[in-house]
C-alpha cells in the first residue's frame, strides 16, 4: 500500500485542482528527456491519459498500483511501455516518463516550511510513481524479451531455405550452427520439399557449417534417413579438408552415404544418376 | 604429461545453456587463430571442444571452461579445462568405448575428442563431478 486513504483522496484534489500546469510541465520534462524522437502531439497524449487514468484510480481511493480500482491505470502504462520498447527507446527513457511527474507534482506542493505531513503525503505521493515506474520497467523488459524471441525465431526460418536447383534436384545449403531446434526446421522443410516438388535427389551442403560434431553428424544422418524413408537419396555435400579429417578422428561414419566435396560435384553426381550428361558444345563456339 | 607454462590470461567460460555451448567454440576458435594453429588443428580442437561442452552440459548438468595458451618452450598450445559438479562417470573404460551412450548420441562425443586433442586427462568418479583438460600444440 503505497497510500492511505486520506491521501490517495488529497493527491486526487492536487491532480484535479492543478490539472492542465501538472500535464503541461510533466509533458515538458518527459519531452526534454526524449529529444524529440517522439511527436509533441502522440507525447501531449498518452501523458493526458495517464493523467486521466491516474485521477479516475485516485477518485475512486486507490492505496496503491496494485489494487482493483487501479486496472486501467495499469493498462494505460503497460501499453505505453510496450509502445516505447517497439519504437526503440531506452528503458530509462520510458522510465522517465512516469518519474517526470514528481517534478511537476513538487511545483505545486509547498515543502519548505511545511508540517510533517505535507512531507510525509509528499513521499507517499511518490511511492506511488515508484511502483508505476517500476510497473513501466517491468512491462518494458518483457516486451523487449518477446521482440527478441520473435526475431530469434524469423532468423530460424530466414537461415534454412530448401532450394530447387534442376529437375528433381533440391538443395539445402545449411549455414552456421545447426543446432536441435534448427536441424528440426531443415529436416521439416526439405522433407515437405521432396513431396511437393516430386524430387528424387536431396543435396544437404555443409560448407557454411563452422565445426561438424558428432551432433551435427547425427542431425545431418537422420535428416537423411527420413528422407529415404520417402524414397529420395540424399547427398552431401561441402565437406571441406580440414572438416574431413576431423570426422574420420572422431569415428563418425556416413556408411553408404554419398558425399561429395562441393556442391557442384553432387549435382553433377544426381544428374549422372538420373542419366543427365553434361557436355561441352563442340564445333562452333558461342560469342 | 602437462607440462608448460601458462602464457597470458587464461578466459573462462560457464556452461548453463545451450548458447553456452556455442560461445565456448567461438572463444577457442579465437584463441586457437590466435596463437597460429593450422586450419586442421583449428578444426579439430574446435570440435573437441564442442563435443566436451556438450557433455559438460547435457551430463554434468552445466559447469564452468577455462581456455589458455600454454608453452612448453619449444611450441605453443591451447589447454581447455571442463569442470562440472555432476554425477561424474561410474565406468570410465566404458564411457570410453566407441558407440557406447546413456543418451542418445553417436557415442563417439568423449573417445573422439580424445582422438582429437594432443593431450587428454580426465579426473572423474561417481558422484564426485568430472574434470577433463585437453591440449594441442602447434606443429
Amino acid at each position: 500500500m503505497a497510500l492511505s486513504a486520506d491521501e490517495s483522496a488529497r493527491l486526487a484534489n492536487l491532480l484535479g485542482q492543478y490539472g492542465d500546469q501538472i500535464v503541461k510541465r510533466w509533458t515538458d520534462n518527459v519531452s526534454s528527456s526524449l529529444a524529440g524522437r517522439l511527436s509533441t502531439a502522440e507525447l501531449s497524449r498518452q501523458i493526458q491519459e495517464l493523467h486521466t487514468s491516474l485521477r479516475a484510480a485516485l477518485d475512486q481511493r486507490a492505496v496503491g498500483l496494485f489494487d482493483e480500482v487501479a486496472v486501467e491505470l495499469r493498462a494505460v502504462l503497460s501499453e505505453l511501455s510496450r509502445a516505447r520498447a517497439r519504437q526503440g527507446f531506452t528503458a530509462t527513457e520510458t522510465a522517465i516518463s512516469v518519474f517526470a511527474l514528481k517534478d511537476a507534482l513538487l511545483e505545486h506542493i509547498d515543502v519548505s516550511g511545511a508540517g510533517p505531513e505535507v512531507m510525509r503525503d509528499y513521499v507517499a505521493f511518490t511511492g506511488l510513481i515508484d511502483e508505476m515506474g517500476l510497473l513501466t520497467f517491468e512491462t518494458y523488459a518483457n516486451a523487449r524479451e518477446e521482440l527478441v524471441a520473435d526475431q530469434a525465431e524469423q532468423l530460424l526460418e530466414l537461415s534454412t531455405p530448401v532450394v530447387k536447383i534442376w529437375e528433381g534436384v533440391v538443395a539445402v545449403p545449411l549455414v552456421g550452427t545447426l543446432d536441435s531446434a534448427r536441424a528440426q526446421v531443415v529436416m521439416e522443410r526439405l522433407l515437405q520439399t521432396l513431396v511437393d516438388t516430386g524430387s528424387p535427389y536431396a543435396i544437404i551442403d555443409i560448407t557454411g557449417v563452422p565445426a561438424v560434431d558428432t551432433q551435427v553428424a547425427q542431425h545431418v544422418l537422420k535428416t537423411v534417413v527420413a528422407a529415404r524413408l520417402m524414397g529420395a537419396d540424399c547427398i552431401i555435400s561441402g565437406i571441406r579438408p580440414q572438416i574431413a579429417q576431423t570426422i574420420v578422428s572422431l569415428g563418425i561414419e556416413f556408411g553408404d552415404i554419398v558425399t561429395k566435396a562441393s556442391l557442384a560435384d553432387a549435382l553433377r553426381h544426381a544428374l549422372r544418376l538420373q542419366g543427365i550428361e553434361t557436355a561441352r558444345r563442340t564445333g562452333r563456339r558461342e560469342a | 604429461m602437462t607440462a608448460g607454462l601458462d602464457v597470458g590470461t587464461p578466459q573462462a567460460q560457464s556452461i548453463t545453456r545451450d548458447e553456452d555451448v556455442v560461445r565456448v567454440r567461438q572463444l577457442v576458435r579465437t584463441v586457437a587463430v590466435a596463437i597460429k594453429l593450422s586450419l586442421v588443428d583449428q578444426t579439430k580442437l574446435v570440435t573437441a571442444a564442442s563435443e566436451l561442452a556438450r557433455n559438460t552440459l547435457v551430463y554434468g548438468g552445466g559447469g564452468d571452461v577455462l581456455v589458455s595458451v600454454v608453452d612448453n618452450g619449444r611450441r605453443r598450445g591451447v589447454r581447455i579445462v571442463f569442470a562440472d559438479q555432476g554425477p561424474g562417470i561410474a565406468d570410465l573404460d566404458l564411457a570410453l568405448t566407441d558407440g557406447y551412450t546413456t543418451g542418445g548420441g553417436l557415442g563417439l562425443g568423449l573417445s573422439g575428442a580424445r582422438r582429437l586433442v594432443d593431450e587428454f586427462d580426465i579426473v572423474t568418479a561417481a558422484g564426485e563431478g568430472t574434470r577433463i583438460t585437453v591440449t594441442k600444440w602447434s606443429r
